[in-house]
């Protein structure tokens, strides 16, 4: 076919026209897809809804912002939120590293594999899964309590609260923490740690100067998702949070499903998509994106 | 001495955190045997009618079926284009890399109520209905990053050296890809969609958001625990999801070594 040999001729002289070729597919989906509809939420941020009709009234107005900045029950469903989204990330930064340093370190080549297999699993199993089976543990007559009581210790409450879902997101980003700190301590080499040693650094010193600032990409790099995963959540807030438990998902989810105002939702929604964009361009300068 | 304190309480700290993260998947899949009604612990006694129910109840098929329907078209897209943009990542250097890589993760990077809510006011906007078309739309813009990470990583692992001898001996850049390079990232490829499956199997949040009329099988899960319905029939798709989704990950794991399952 001398047409499509012309045409691969043409793609094999002119490599930038076989790259544009190889992209021109998935540039167009995701800038048709995905950026025009970040796009379009921004801009339907600052439409209304006819309170009459229920219709969206195209404009520019800054109503939707002052609202929500006028009520104050919106501040703390965003405090709340982005306040357990940092809690969860500490505590999942914590938690990872006995596991990740084991792993990294003292594991054998058989064993590593193997634990990294274990990591994997409940990340990729059903995440409503995960976060049914902690409503299930954590209700008054669930596994929790049964296991307090059985030691003879009081019952504990804390199913349907903010406790209840620290606890869940907790878990459920957990995997997402400890793979990449472990891969980025994988990477650094022994003998960087025997030369802090021999330099007279004791143990833990050679962890805090050498290992902690050389794994700061992979933390880095797991926060974005514990952070954000928690974020953007509304589900686990409405499975175990309890009433006055609402996530800016929540007010978001709920505008769109119940009371059909979508510019309001949209509004909300550019608050996370702000605070990502700072998180982001921080993870970047510390390196983070490398790791990824 | 001390040392092998600070080791001991490490490796207990291990064992103490898998059991954090196995111990209430364990749970969940034992309540699908559970003959009572009422969801407490400890389970008093034991049954198999609910499997039965469940696998005979006509809505839990249809979500099932609509689910794997919606999982195959999203990944078939998502390998197309993950596969399509790793190879032009990795011709180009520098800032134009960086930002394609960068729109591709973004969609996971994001919060997913952000990803949600952009896709139906685009939608909404547009005028266009919530349908199969748009949950699919949804599901392949992020499932792409998984397959583009799996291929990527095998690319810069090739040596360059072999597709230089195709050329060398005489193979068009078609050729070469279609006899050298296509077949050795097959493994990466088939890595990447098996997880893409799993993801799009598995998602909720932006499918909430994205859904019309329809029901996937997590929203059926999320709209019978939220109404406390069904909930046995709940604890056996429950458990059999957990089984299922364990298959796509252990393979892609033997296809791909650790590298396929570092990024969600």
């Amino acid at each position: 076919m001398p047409v499509s040999a012309s045409l691969t001729g043409l793609l094999w002289r002119r490599p930038a026209l076989r790259v544009a070729a190889l992209i021109s597919l998935p540039a167009v989906w995701f800038v048709l897809f995905y950026l025009a509809a970040l796009a379009a939420m921004f801009i339907s941020s600052f439409h209304t809804v006819d309170e009459l009709s229920g219709e969206i009234q195209p404009g520019w107005t800054l109503d939707n912002f002052r609202q929500l900045l006028g009520d104050w029950t919106y501040g703390r469903i965003a405090l709340r939120t982005i306040g357990i989204a940092a809690a969860v990330t500490l505590t999942d930064g914590l938690l990872a590293w006995p596991f990740a340093y084991v792993m990294a370190r003292y594991a054998g080549p058989r064993l590593r594999p193997a634990l990294m297999a274990l990591v994997m699993l409940p990340l990729w199993s059903s995440y409503l899964a995960r976060v049914y089976a902690w409503r299930l543990i954590l209700a008054h007559d669930g596994a929790l309590n049964w296991l307090l009581h059985g030691l003879g210790l009081p019952a504990a409450s804390i199913g349907y609260s903010n406790w209840a879902m620290w606890i869940v997101f907790t878990y459920l980003w957990l995997p997402f923490m400890i793979l990449p700190l472990f891969a980025s301590l994988e990477r650094i080499p022994p003998s960087l740690l025997e030369a802090s040693s021999d330099l007279g650094a004791a143990g833990w010193r050679t962890f805090r100067r050498v290992i902690v600032p050389l794994a700061m990409p992979g933390l880095v790099a797991g926060s974005i998702f514990t952070f954000s995963l928690t974020l953007g959540d509304y589900i686990t807030p409405l499975l175990v949070g309890g009433p006055g438990s609402d996530f800016i998902g929540n007010v978001v989810y709920a505008n769109v499903g119940v009371s059909n105002n979508i510019p309001f939702a949209a509004a909300f929604a550019v608050l996370p998509l702000l605070v990502m964009a700072g998180y982001l361009l921080i993870a970047r300068k510390l390196g983070a994106f490398d790791a990824l | 001495m001390r040392f092998d304190l600070a080791r001991t309480l490490l490796w207990a700290s291990v064992v103490a955190i898998l059991a954090f993260l196995f111990v209430p998947v364990a749970i969940i899949m034992v309540y699908a045997f559970s003959a009572s009604n009422i969801q407490g612990w400890p389970i008093q006694s034991f049954t198999l009618q609910w499997f039965a129910r469940t696998f005979a109840d006509d809505e839990v098929r249809s979500a099932l079926w609509l689910s794997i329907e919606v999982a195959v078209v999203a990944t078939a897209l998502a390998m197309l284009m993950g596969l399509l943009a790793a190879l032009a990542v990795y011709r180009i250097r520098g800032a134009a890399s960086e930002a394609i890589a960068f729109a591709i993760v973004l969609p996971i990077a994001l919060p997913g109520i952000l990803t949600g809510m952009a896709l139906n006011s685009y939608f909404v906007l547009w005028g266009i209905n919530l349908s199969f078309t748009t949950i699919v739309i949804g599901h392949a813009t992020f499932c792409t990053v998984i397959v583009y990470n799996n291929v990527i990583a095998r690319l810069r692992r090739l040596p360059p050296s072999w597709a230089e001898a195709s050329a060398d001996l005489g193979a068009g850049p078609w050729r070469t890809f279609r006899l050298i390079t296509l077949p050795m990232l097959s493994s990466a490829l088939g890595a990447g969609a098996l997880l893409a499956f799993a993801l799009s199997f598995d998602e909720v949040i932006v499918t909430t958001f994205t859904a019309g009329a329809q029901t996937t099988l997590p929203l059926w899960i999320f709209g019978a625990i939220r109404l406390g319905q069904h909930l046995p029939e709940v604890n056996v798709v429950v458990c059999v999801v957990i089984l299922l989704t364990i298959v796509p990950v252990l393979l892609a794991q033997r296809l791909m070594g650790r590298a396929a399952l570092l990024h969600k």
